[in-house]
């Protein structure tokens, strides 16, 4: 069982709620991924608009917890803000903090980061922070009052997958009592699995499922390989190994010759 | 009084936020305000006097990553 800010939750993926191509389509990606949270996000609204308060009501209905964004800030005060106007929005503490320090590669302001979780985490605030796979950075959102790490594993939207292993896996061994989710970057289920196989406890996804041609097929997918990458941790992998070993007992073998 | 409301320009008669929201049709439970960068909360948009030039952020639920 994962526990995230206290929340016991069976599932180990969360969902984004963006790009589908419509809201019956995001509403069967949500039910086939089993999912347990979804991320959402604030925008203006236009005068006399309803399309805020029936997007509310689709995902109200989804019956899921719900984590609101800061995405397209990239300031402290404006994700300071953002996360405000999404808690009265919300009704939830939970906030994906996201500072975004580059305009081509979404890679996050992480000085701007620390200081926002510092300010938020003080308000009160359950914060998850989208950060980078750098250790520094993550102590700091720690000390910050982060209880939870988002590290991307490749640039949000790339479907890239991971870039680098090994900062993941140094990351895992370094905070091993934080629970650690891998935000942005995965392309494709064998990403989740491998990711999940190195001791993540979940993963975020968004545009993999919903760029896909059959989106709640591929949440299904996805579903399967968290769950798949999860066991496999759990049960205790082999170390590949430079020779090959019989698998059949080579013990009481008949000698024909 | 002028107000950027949304970061678009007006020139209405309005005293407070609430006045704002149903001068410009805005209804619902699921909006959020914030006046020159601050939070106003659902509760205390009757009382909030608006003045002129302020600038105000009127949000809704969106779908998001």
């Amino acid at each position: 069982m994962l526990t995230l800010y206290g929340q016991e939750l069976r599932s180990r993926l969360l969902l984004g709620t963006a790009r589908y191509p419509s809201p019956a389509v995001l509403e069967d990606a949500v039910r086939s991924s089993a999912t347990e949270i979804v991320t959402v996000s604030l925008r203006r609204e236009t005068a006399g608009g309803r399309q805020g308060g029936a997007f509310f009501e689709l995902i109200r209905a989804l019956g899921v917890h719900v984590l609101p964004n800061t995405a397209g800030c990239h300031s402290v005060s404006e994700a300071v803000l953002t996360a405000k106007m999404a808690r009265e929005v919300f009704a939830t503490n939970w906030i994906k903090l996201e500072v975004i320090g580059h305009h081509d590669t979404l890679q996050p302001d992480v000085f701007g980061l620390v200081e926002a979780a510092r300010i938020l985490s003080a308000e009160g605030f359950d914060v998850f922070p989208y950060t980078t796979d750098d250790l520094v950075v993550a102590e700091r959102l720690v000390e910050a009052g982060c209880k939870v790490l988002m590290p991307w594993c490749a640039p949000i939207g790339s479907a890239m997958g991971p870039q680098n292993l090994p900062a993941l896996r140094t990351m895992r061994a370094q905070f091993p009592d934080i629970p650690l989710i891998v935000d942005a970057g995965i392309g494709r289920p064998s990403h989740a699995t491998t990711v999940m196989e190195l001791g993540f406890d979940a993963v975020l996804l968004n545009t993999a499922v919903a760029g896909a041609i059959k989106p709640a097929l591929m949440a299904s997918a996805f579903a399967r390989a968290v769950e798949a990458g999860r066991e496999a941790f759990e049960a205790g992998m082999l170390e590949p190994r430079d020779f090959a070993v019989p698998s059949t007992p080579v013990i009481g073998k008949a000698v024909f010759a | 009084m002028q107000l950027t409301v949304n970061g678009e320009d007006h020139d209405l008669v309005v005293t407070t936020l609430a006045d704002l929201l149903a001068k410009l049709d805005f209804e619902g439970d699921w909006l959020a305000t914030a006046v020159n960068g601050e939070l106003v909360h659902r509760a205390d948009r009757t009382a909030h006097i608006l003045t002129d030039r302020d600038r105000i952020e009127i949000l809704s639920p969106m779908k998001g990553g």
